[in-house]
């Protein structure tokens, strides 16, 4: 840069300049980004799935391989590809090829905002046998014991989702109980002072059994095709 | 001491000046809480005779020791440091943990009055908000109530009380959950009449009704405390949660809202504090009647069974703003404020 | 080369305890010392990265568009950030959340690019960002530990006490965050004016 160019830009706003730097600077920055994203996306992706994966293999206790079905025209089938939008059904199958349970996402209202959780369930026993919290917002302390508290999960072992006779909705609604209270399998013993989270818990199972025990029942034998 | 190093006078004149002084306005609040510190005495027994010692003796050494370090004179002498604890102990649950008694003690004297300033100078209730800390960082052992009149009380201290500092309490014996928690979780309503009369559990100086009332009585025939304040607090608690009742009868009656829990001891010995609460006769009536719906509010629809603690710190929060707001008309100016 | 650029960042204007800047990922983000880590290294990797940026073309870049051209050089590599915490780890990158996002508003990075590597040259600007980005980080860790150690008993994730320990939940909480900043820059503070009181001794 010679000195009566420099003269010239402290002097006077050029809108060459102006334009020159913005545009110049912008596409710098998008390759930078776009060039990011090709690099990681990758890698995200598989840790994304990664991070499902544990999830679903920690509700379906012995699970070690799993598939993903969908339900298309009330029909359930394998999905192939990655799919969207679809509520996905996750069949977990223990190390001979047998049917472990499938899991499935639910979500409601927490104490501070919305629980997502991850449910296991066993179609032919008709029981949950699993709870992972995927994202919770609760009180630390207090809220969050729904992801952790030992004896809150044991719950989560064989929680009964019997259906009615004519397999349309539940026989019994889970309900919460106060801890300690329990005394049939279809409750939810609560936690000591995390009372609304674990309503909560009870009422987004409740609403998740009620709308999935019935295709999970009346298909349980599709899921076994791996 | 010089003139010049007086507090501003704020007020417009004239300034009358009261015989009273500071050291007998809290000493009368000492003698009032008497009847209610010897009724917890009496129903928790030694649990509770452990944790009102413990408290008043932390806020005082807290205050002194801050004195001392300071090279100032030391204020324990005008009683505030000893009320403070003495009101931190009646609002804590009896099996509490004393070392989380202490640091109470310690934090509603360190914290919110001797770093405002000390007496006079704290935004708020210095009792109120020690334990509104405590109870954001020990949400559990907080609400761990413990039974009242176990037959045992007076020969056996709660095994939680004698903690070691820093570690977790396990509890002996635990009561079921208070009226209020009972009323908010599983819809079963206490007989008023426990409440009153101070059957039931609670904090360790809010179970009686009547003889928080006896010694609020006592302070207003004093003349040592502001009885607009209470009084407004229990008619729009009253009204408020009358009409709410009136519509819909699953909440809780005005009577039931009245004696149970802290509102008693809250709207009495709290709400009242004479430097967290407004000046004028206006601001008091309005930041009464901020409290009455806040508590409410937070009772029915929040998520906590029990509001009276934050309706107060909440009132508290917005005196300063009340005492701008609302002032008095200056002594000889016209109602627009001009001179006439 | 002068060192003095590099430690002014860690000690003399340290962002948080001194300039008290960027507070929102001070107090939102250190209830933990992992998280407070993970943003206080992040936001220096985007401090660094920007005001090498910056100062590369600080004479290409006309005064009147100049914050225009900061944001976006900044924005780029918060973004740039995301993905690469992604990539490392799903769940640190769920625990800071929305703060990573919003590193692009903290005053620390904007203001270093516009007071000191806009008019400095390459060297000394990443000196400058790389002291300031590890004060920042140095802040935040000094939050989140104590946050931690009270609020869970744990420094990252190791456990400090023993199982008896009782928590002071509080302290993860967001108050928390305020009684800890508070006490810490009392510290500060007090340290400062012990000094300044024996510097005026010696003078005497």
């Amino acid at each position: 840069m010679n000195q009566p160019e420099l003269e010239q830009m402290t002097a006077a706003p050029n809108s060459w300049h102006m334009i020159r730097a913005l545009a110049g600077i912008g596409l710098m920055c998008a390759l930078l980004i776009v060039s990011t994203y090709e690099l990681t996306f990758d890698i995200i992706k598989q840790n994304k799935a990664e991070v499902l994966e544990r999830a679903i293999f920690k509700v379906l206790p012995g699970a070690e391989s799993k598939a993903i079905f969908i339900v298309k025209d009330g029909q359930v089938e394998k999905l192939i590809g990655d799919g969207n939008g679809e509520t996905r059904y996750y069949a977990g199958f223990d190390a001979n090829d047998d049917l472990v349970g499938v899991a499935l996402e639910a979500g409601g209202q927490g104490f501070q905002d919305v629980i997502h959780i991850l449910l296991g369930f066993n179609p032919e026993k008709q029981i949950i046998i699993g709870m992972q919290v995927l994202e919770s917002k609760e009180t630390p302390g207090l809220g969050d014991k729904i992801e952790k508290d030992p004896a809150f999960q044991k719950n989560f072992e064989a929680l009964d989702v019997a259906l009615s006779d004519d397999g349309s909705s539940l026989k019994n609604e889970i309900v919460f109980k106060k801890n300690g209270t329990k005394s049939n399998p279809w409750e939810l013993d609560g936690i000591t002072g995390a009372t609304i989270s674990s309503k909560a818990i009870a009422a987004i199972l409740q609403a998740s059994a009620s709308q999935n025990m019935p295709v999970l029942y009346k298909n349980r034998e599709k899921f076994k095709q791996q | 001491m010089n003139v010049l190093n007086k507090p501003l006078e704020i007020r417009t004149s004239p300034h009358l000046k009261s015989s009273v002084s500071t050291n007998q306005i809290m000493f009368n609040v000492v003698i009032a809480l008497l009847p209610v510190t010897i009724f917890a005495i009496y129903s928790f027994g030694l649990a509770a005779l452990l944790m009102l010692s413990v408290t008043t003796i932390a806020a005082v050494l807290t205050e002194h020791i801050y004195c001392r370090l300071n090279n100032k004179e030391s204020t324990v002498g005008d009683w505030s440091a000893a009320i403070t604890g003495l009101l931190l102990g009646l609002t804590l649950p009896p099996a509490l943990p004393l070392w989380m008694a202490v640091l109470g003690s310690i934090v509603s004297i360190m914290l919110v009055k001797v770093l405002f300033g000390g007496l006079g100078y704290n935004v708020f209730n210095p009792a109120l908000a020690g334990r509104a800390i405590l109870q954001a960082a020990f949400p559990v052992a907080i609400t761990t109530w413990h039974p009242a009149f176990l037959a045992d009380r007076f020969t056996h201290i709660p095994s939680s009380s004698l903690a070691w500092p820093f570690t977790t309490a396990t509890y002996d014996a635990v009561a079921g959950a208070t009226p209020l928690g009972n009323m908010k979780f599983n819809h079963v309503a206490a007989e008023v009449s426990d409440m009153v009369l101070g059957m039931t559990s609670g904090s360790i100086g809010e179970t009686s009704a009547v003889l928080i009332l006896l010694g609020g009585a006592y302070l207003v025939a004093r003349n040592m405390m502001n009885w607009k304040i209470p009084v407004t607090i229990f008619l729009t608690v009253a009204v408020f949660s009358g009409i709410v009742h009136f519509f819909n009868p699953t909440t809780p009656t005005p009577l039931f809202m009245l004696f149970s829990g802290g509102m008693m001891l809250g709207a009495v010995f709290m709400a009242t504090d004479m430097v967290s609460s407004p000046i004028t006769d206006r601001g008091i009536i309005v930041y009464s009647m901020i409290i009455g719906i806040m508590v409410v509010v937070i009772r029915l629809w929040g998520g906590l069974p029990e509001g009276m603690m934050y309706a107060i710190l909440m009132g508290n929060a917005v005196s300063p703003l009340l005492n701008r707001a609302l002032k008095s008309r200056v002594y000889g100016t016209g109602r627009k404020g001009g001179a006439k | 080369m002068d060192t003095n650029t590099f430690i002014k960042g860690l000690w003399k204007d340290n962002p948080v305890f001194v300039q008290v800047l960027g507070m929102c990922p001070t107090l939102a983000v250190t209830n933990s010392a992992t998280n407070a880590m993970a943003m206080g290294l992040a936001t220096a990797f985007v401090l660094i990265m920007s005001s090498t940026l910056v100062s590369l073309l600080r004479n290409f870049i006309p005064k009147q568009v100049r914050i225009a051209t900061f944001i976006l050089i900044i924005a780029t590599f918060v973004t740039v950030a995301e993905y690469l915490i992604q990539a490392i780890s799903i769940d640190i990158h769920k625990a800071l959340g929305a703060f990573i996002a919003l590193i692009v508003v903290n005053c620390v990075i904007l203001g270093r690019a516009e007071a000191f590597a806009s008019k400095n040259s390459v060297g000394k600007s990443i000196l400058d960002a790389a002291g300031m980005g590890v004060g920042f980080t140095f802040a935040l860790l000094c939050l989140g530990a104590v946050r931690e150690i009270l609020g869970s008993g744990t420094f990252f994730e190791y456990q400090v006490f023993g199982h008896g320990y009782e928590p002071w939940v509080l302290m993860i909480l967001p108050g928390g965050g305020f009684f800890t900043l508070g006490a810490w820059l009392l510290l500060f503070n007090y340290m400062k004016e012990r000094k300044a009181a024996k510097m005026q001794e010696i003078s005497a």
